[in-house]
């Protein structure tokens, strides 16, 4: 098991390589170090010795990949390439193109991004196999045809619609949320209901539907018709033993974006004013900072990897005929 | 006088479309392919919404035979020249639509501006008035007959949209009758009574919708702005239609061009395991972690670099705007192979360990031919599937692309692009409401019958499924 | 069979339970605000005026920051000598903390002196002898904490001692001191540090003697500091004499200018010139402190009304009052519009008034205004969507507020904007720039074409005038009237300018070789480029405006949209073709505006302003004749001539001067537009209790729908469960049958 830990981290390091190559050749192929030091210096009266001066205090007057001019391994190491992707191995972000402690800013504004998306993870989760549940209860009543033609048209629905009528109907006219804006510690719940509602029944569509599905597999399954034979009521027959193992492929399937959790939600946290990670990524790739981007971009991944292996874990959790080897 | 413009993704569109005759007309005699389709036109939900689609694409495609129109012949000039402007057979057939352009905001069917001007009155005073609109209703003298006069133009359309109907499930009863070798009247009563084993009834009902949505616009539209203007004036129904060309684009010719990597790729890992396998999961695992919006960002961005470095490449604008989506396409494509590619991977592992293909391994037939004959028929229908579903998916993707500022050129007309600018609009007092909900309408349609089509496609190639039932 | 109803109930209380706990929580938290109020329960009924930011201040520094959305925080903390008067009009400077206004007097190359009349050719420097008030102490801040001795507590720290520190206010000492004139020197010497970039280094160099040489000395310094001190670097700039600057005693100093230049006391009135301690520098400058964003760019320290207290640019700034501000007085003035709008009830008292101001980000218009309507904003602007919600224009063409806003309590304030909207042709492009006659009626044509009158009133509701030439009304050499319009674009009808009709435009096109659009030689179609970094939603509209404007004379427009960067290289190489640009007055000089056309200010061959690389010899002698000169008919004469060069080249399409239309609710007072000054948050006023009354009572939450929502749910799943019970019941008795 450890064995198998240990394996998959070193797995991580040459995708995580990978990744800093595939973003730094794009960010460098689109935005030269000196469209960033005018982006940054202003409008009004840029001279060229302000951009050579932003460029040498930032190290981006160095070349991308190779130094000719340097000696020996320097020729590697005293590049651009070198020095801004190696530290993000130990997790040091350094500070933004723009003078800011990235770590800092990421640790200040993931709890944010948190007060969004675990309540819309966990209430989803709640609310989708409820409605999954009450769908297979009922199946083939009124009450589940019209779920699932539900479900289509839910799913059919542009997600943008959803914030804008959300917003709308629940700020604008019902006066019942702030319309956006965040407060940090427990005043938060107001700015965050909104936002996880619209989320949630977002979601309802296509989860509710693929949910449903799971449960009415169990349900036809031989030792629920033996139970239901021998007379079991309908009822606990859903909760003791139909709920526990449709459990399963559902929480398999969602346990790979619990990391990811962390990275918030890019369009709900830019509509609400919500200052997560969603909301700084955006703000980054408009302002071009090519060190947020990066940083965001590798603690993406590292967060996806993270949930791959969760993923991993929670199988030979469920089923512990999967080794793990 | 016109030229002819094939855009790229025209030609790609045409490559596509010849893509699936060729597939049909190979499939014609093969009884196992055959089969599951039989199985899906009998749904009819599958049909209903299959007569949707195919409205759509035919709107699409008239939307991708391109062409300029040559310019009015000036003095001194040696060769014909051409506008710059890019038309459609669509803009042909839309007509006045493109080029009846208010003033600014006006709601449907209005017959004023939405919103109130200044005019100096006949006294010489300024005064703050709701002015008639150019186009919409003009042809009106008393403006209390707009109603009768819709009215009327309705009936009309109504007339012709059922006679249209008609002739159009006449002419599939002749067809049917010929093949059924059965009479005409035999043939008719099956397809209207709902005996057919095709839900013919539920496939003419739906017919006549459409046709009567396609004859009330037709009637109404050269009149009035049916579903109103926009900021600039431009009639908001031309801009949906128009968005149609842009969302099926996206939702096939993204698949189309992920497709070969997706296949190959995931083939080859499960076929050939061992470093193969290595590489090839590299490869996606990597890419997958990248978040996908950051990548489809970075690379727009960079897609725009080379387009204002190299402005002569582009003679119009819609060949620059046609490249941007043809990349957008593209890079979409890039960060959605993976998930198929995996599924691939997983489904060859457990093919090549079939006796069929262990036993031409044996006799040596060649890795290649192996895949080919072998692998490739047994992984049609998962890329099938996994087609049909990604294609509403996508067509969603766009409008919040557009929202994130790297979805579509802004002067491509787009749902995304109209749902974004809409947001605006409902923030205005008093609100402007037709936008969103025309755009929102076309979408949901599109998104709605490729849902439901892709159900019934599913349930009839999911081999477990059909176990199932 | 028991297990049933047990489950069900159990499940039903749960739930109930749930519902229970929510509703407690709802009505706990929402008992004493409106429900949607985006602000903590506690800020009630305070003295706290609420406004927004955009996006985060790039640079809080006074020697760094320049743009509009860092002058709105920069204003208030920093003290430069000068300011703008608030209440009188036209514009006009008054001392801030210097004791009177400084007149500069003049020294031929021999460093004579000459008197005050003399003629501009024979000075070569002019010198500003500056006096601040005495005693006038800092804010609070640690970088003058003293311990006991008088030594300064926090000038030396180590790394140990900031593990605990993560923000300015986790130093737990702070301290002040008295401003002195040392501190104005030490920031315009700061102006010259290799290490901060300042935006007027470059114009300053050119003026302040000495300064550019400064700016060598110190890069010098900074090499051979580096060495001993290691990351980061202080300089004491104590230590590096300028040759310009100097000070002359505790509360008096000195600045030598290059040659007359009369627009000097507008920048003694900026930030740049206000006063930095050098124990702030010293502060910051320790290592370990720019790791925590401690910075002066983030914590500002002057002696202004308010200091910056929360920096945290993901979601609010505030600004607290000063507890050490040495006081002003609301000032007096006569004027009876003054009198009328309550804008003179307070001369008199003590400033400022608002106790803290809080800023917090709002990236959209759209939740700005929603808000601002709901009572939790005071002040708004107008936006083009927002406009016939808010404004009606009455039959006299007079503009005021609809019935909705009135009822509300809400205000109107207009002001046309010293700023101007145009658009560039690129005068070194072969097609449309250039002296010679075919692209200067091309420029004519297209000037009239572009139809801005419509321009404004589809995208501005009106809010602008057409600009005729380069200056907006409120600026020295503006011409109303007749004298005033561009005889080039418009017509003087005794209903007031008309332009031209467009088949004037048309026949200038024809004169240029372009009939119907068409080049006369090769019968190729004219196509024009506009370089644009617009890409957003509502951007698109007016892409498609400008277009409809040139085919009005068969021109085609292509639009080349490209992101910032891209847009900056191209204005910068000179390969753009049309652009579209502003420029906002820095002060309500003509030269501001009109140095943007100067030859020697060209973007591609001398970095500068001059966006479009427009150069006139003519226009360029005259420029500097009128740079200096005092107002009067002679240089209105000198500008006259050059506005009139200007409209006959025709190197911009003169846009409009956009009008600013300020909103704000009743209990917002003192509300008087001053475009120039940048200090005024301290003569504002509110009232709390007002604003809290009127909160409530445009904030009812509106429960039903949720009610009926959860009704309808309801409804929908009785049938379903009373259907299953009675299948269920005869399933039981089929089985036990």
């Amino acid at each position: 098991m450890f064995a198998y830990l240990v394996r998959r981290v070193l797995y991580a390091i040459p995708i995580l390589i990978g990744v800093n190559l595939i973003t730094f050749f794009l960010f460098f192929v689109v935005n030269t170090p000196d469209d960033m030091a005018r982006m940054h210096l202003g409008m009004k009266r840029v001279t060229p010795e302000a951009i050579e001066k932003w460029k040498s205090e930032r190290g981006y007057d160095r070349p991308l990949l190779y130094n000719s001019a340097a000696q020996g391994g320097d020729k590697l190491v005293d590049t651009i390439f070198f020095e801004k992707s190696v530290r993000l191995f130990v997790f040091d972000f350094g500070s933004s193109d723009s003078g800011r402690d990235i770590s800092a800013d990421i640790g200040n504004r993931m709890w944010a991004s948190l007060a969004i998306a675990l309540p819309q993870f966990l209430i989803g989760l709640l609310v989708y196999v409820s409605f999954a549940m009450l769908l297979a209860f009922f199946r083939g009543s009124y009450l589940d045809v019209s779920g699932v033609v539900l479900c289509v048209i839910l799913m059919s629905i542009s997600g943008l619609f959803y914030i804008i009528a959300g917003q709308y109907v629940f700020s604008k006219l019902l006066h019942l949320f702030p319309i956006s804006g965040y407060e940090p510690g427990w005043l938060a719940w107001r700015f965050v209901m909104l936002p996880v509602v619209i989320g949630v029944f977002a979601g309802l569509g296509s989860s509710g539907r693929l949910y449903r599905t799971f449960f009415l597999e169990e349900i036809n399954r031989d030792y629920v018709r033996t139970a239901r034979a021998k007379g079991l009521p309908e009822l606990r027959l859903m909760f003791r033993h139909v709920l526990k193992n449709a459990m399963v492929p559902i929480l398999t399937g969602v346990v790979v974006v619990i990391p990811s959790l962390f990275m918030g939600s890019l369009i709900m946290e830019s509509f609400f004013g919500i200052p997560g990670l969603g909301s700084y990524t955006i703000e980054a790739i408009q302002n071009q900072d090519f060190a947020i981007v990066r940083a965001m971009v590798f603690l993406g991944s590292v967060l996806y990897i993270a949930g791959l292996l969760l993923t991993d874990l929670s199988y030979t959790l469920v089923d512990p005929r999967i080794r793990l080897s | 006088m016109r030229q002819m413009v094939l855009l790229w993704t025209d030609a790609l569109v045409f490559l596509l479309v010849a893509v699936v005759l060729l597939f049909a007309w190979y499939a014609r005699n093969k009884e196992h392919l055959r089969a599951p389709w039989r199985e899906v036109v009998r749904s009819r939900l599958a049909v209903s919404s299959l007569v949707v689609l195919a409205a759509y694409t035919v709107t699409g495609l008239l939307d991708s035979v391109h062409f300029r129109m040559a310019l009015p012949e000036a003095q001194g000039q040696q060769e014909v020249q051409y506008s710059g402007e890019v038309l459609s057979l669509l803009d042909e057939l839309l007509g006045p639509m493109r080029t009846q352009v208010e003033k600014t905001y006006s709601a449907p069917f209005a017959t004023h501006l939405y919103t109130r001007e200044t005019i100096t009155g006949p006294d010489g005073a300024p005064q703050r008035v709701y002015p008639r609109l150019q186009y919409g209703g003009a042809h009106l003298e008393d403006i209390g007959d707009r109603n009768r006069d819709i009215l009327l133009r309705s009936l009309n359309a109504v007339a012709q949209a059922l006679l249209a109907t008609a002739l159009i499930t006449l002419g599939f009863a002749v067809l049917l009758a010929r093949r059924w070798k059965k009479p005409l009247r035999v043939a008719l009563r099956a397809m209207l009574g709902g005996t057919s084993s095709v839900p013919w009834r539920t496939a003419v009902i739906t017919i006549a919708v459409v046709a009567l949505i396609i004859a009330l616009l037709a009637a109404l539209s050269p009149f009035y702005h049916v579903l109103g203007t926009d900021k600039v004036g431009q009639d908001v129904l031309y801009q949906t239609i128009k968005s149609i060309r842009t969302g099926l684009v996206i939702g096939t010719l993204t698949t189309l061009v992920m497709l070969p990597f997706a296949v190959f790729l995931g083939m080859m890992a499960g076929y050939f395991r061992g470093w193969v396998d290595d590489v090839i999961q590299y490869l996606y695992t990597t890419l997958n972690s990248i978040p996908g919006v950051l990548l489809i960002a970075a690379a727009v961005l960079m897609m725009e670099v080379y387009m204002s470095n190299h402005p002569e490449l582009f003679e119009t604008m819609a060949e620059r705007a046609d490249l941007r989506l043809l990349f957008l396409c593209l890079i979409l494509g890039i960060t959605s192979w993976t998930g198929l590619c995996r599924l691939l991977r997983g489904e060859t592992l457990k093919l090549r360990e079939l006796d069929y293909v262990e036993a031409a391994d044996a006799f040596g037939v060649s890795r290649l031919t192996i895949m080919l004959r072998h692998l490739l028929p047994n992984l049609l229908h998962l890329v099938l599937i996994a087609v049909v579903l990604d294609f509403s998916a996508l067509v969603l993707a766009e409008a919040v692309l557009s929202y994130v500022g790297v979805g579509v050129d802004p002067t491509t007309l787009s749902w995304g692009n109209m749902i974004n600018r809409a947001r605006l609009e409902m923030a205005r007092e008093p609100m402007v409401w037709w936008s969103l909900l025309a755009a929102f309408t076309f979408m949901f349609t599109l998104v709605l019958a490729a849902n439901l089509f892709s159900d019934a496609v599913r349930d009839a190639f999911d081999p477990r499924m059909r176990q199932q039932r | 069979m028991h297990a049933r109803p047990s489950l069900l109930s159990q499940y039903r209380r749960s739930a109930g339970r749930l519902l229970a706990a929510w509703v407690v929580l709802m009505l706990g938290a929402c008992s004493d605000q409106p429900w949607n109020s985006p602000y903590p329960p506690d800020q009630a009924g305070q003295n706290i005026l609420y406004s927004s930011f955009e996006e985060r201040p790039n640079h809080l520094d006074p020697a760094q920051s320049y743009s509009a959305n860092e002058i709105v925080f920069t204003g208030q903390i920093y003290e430069p000598p000068l300011q703008y008067h608030f209440l009188r009009r036209p514009y006009a400077l008054e001392p801030l903390v210097a004791t009177g206004m400084p007149e500069p007097w003049y020294l031929d190359a021999g460093g004579r002196r000459l008197p005050d009349t003399a003629p501009e050719e024979g000075i070569a420097f002019s010198i500003y002898d500056i006096e601040i008030e005495p005693g006038i102490m800092y804010q609070p801040h640690p970088a003058f904490a003293r311990n006991t001795d008088g030594e300064l507590i926090y000038h030396s720290l180590q790394e140990t001692d900031l593990a605990d520190i993560s923000a300015l206010g986790d130093f737990a000492a702070t301290g002040s001191r008295e401003l002195v004139a040392e501190d104005f020197v030490y920031q315009i010497k700061r102006l010259a540090h290799p290490r901060l970039h300042s935006p007027i280094f470059g114009l300053m160099s050119e003026y302040i003697v000495g300064l550019a040489d400064y700016a060598d000395t110190l890069k010098q310094a900074l090499q051979d500091e580096l060495p001993r001190q290691g990351e980061p670097v202080y300089l004491n700039l104590h230590d590096y004499p300028m040759s310009g600057v100097e000070v002359v005693d505790r509360y008096h100093y000195r600045i030598r200018i290059r040659g007359k230049y009369m627009q000097f006391r507008y920048w003694l009135a900026m930030p740049f010139f206000a006063p930095v301690p050098w124990e702030a520098d010293r502060f910051y400058t320790q290592p370990g402190m720019k790791e925590r964003n401690i910075t002066l760019d983030w914590y500002p320290v002057g002696t202004g009304p308010y200091m910056l207290t929360v920096n945290n640019p993901n979601r609010q700034m505030v600004l607290e009052r000063n507890p050490n501000f040495h006081g002003e007085r609301y000032p007096a003035g006569d004027d009876a519009a003054d009198r009328e709008a309550g804008y003179l009830e307070d001369s008199g008292k003590p400033l400022p008034m608002i106790d803290k101001v809080i800023y917090s980000l709002e990236k959209e218009a759209i939740p700005y205004w929603n808000k601002f309507l709901q009572g939790y904003y005071d002040t708004s602007g107008v936006s083009s969507d927002s406009f016939d919600q808010a404004i009606q224009i009455g039959s006299g063409g007079d503009i005021s507020l609809t019935q909705e806003l009135i009822d509300k309590g809400i205000k109107l304030n207009t002001a046309v904007a010293t700023s101007i909207f145009y658009l560039g042709f690129n005068m070194l492009d072969p097609v449309i720039g250039g002296d010679s006659e075919r692209a200067r009626l091309l420029r004519q044509a297209i000037s009239i074409a572009m139809d801005y009158d419509e321009f404004i009133a589809i995208f501005a509701n009106g809010r602008g005038i057409t600009a005729q030439g380069p200056l907006p009304p409120g600026i020295f050499g503006y011409q109303e009237g007749e004298a005033g319009i561009n005889p080039y674009v418009y017509d003087w009808t005794p209903r007031g300018a008309e332009r031209k009709s467009i088949e004037q435009a048309r026949e200038l096109l024809v004169q240029a070789g372009y009939p119907n659009g068409r080049d006369v030689q090769t019968g190729k179609p004219l196509v024009l480029y506009f370089d644009t970094t617009a890409s957003g939603p509502d951007d698109s509209a007016r892409l498609n405006w400008m277009r409809k404007q040139l085919q009005k004379l068969d021109i085609q427009l292509q639009i080349r949209a490209t992101d910032y960067n891209r847009f900056q290289d191209k204005m910068r190489k000179g390969t753009a073709q049309l652009f579209q640009w502003g420029w906002n007055a820095d002060y309500p000089d003509p030269e501001n505006f009109l140095f943007l056309l100067y030859g020697r200010n060209g973007k591609v061959e001398h970095n500068g302003e001059n966006a479009a690389n427009y150069s006139n010899a003519e226009y360029d002698a005259l420029f500097e004749r009128m740079k200096n000169m005092p107002d009067g008919p002679a240089r209105q004469e000198v500008i006259d001539r050059m506005v009139e060069i200007l409209r006959f080249d025709a190197p911009w399409v003169f846009g409009f001067h956009p009008k600013q239309f300020v909103l704000y609710h009743d209990w917002y007072k003192n509300a008087k537009p001053n475009l120039m000054a940048n200090n005024t948050l301290k003569y504002r006023r509110i009232d709390p209790q007002l604003r809290e009354t009127k909160r409530h009572a445009w904030n009812q939450p509106v429960v039903w729908p949720l009610g009926l929502i959860a009704a309808l749910l309801v409804l929908a799943v009785i049938p379903a469960v009373v259907g299953y019970r009675r299948h269920e019941n005869r399933r039981v008795r089929t089985v036990e049958g």
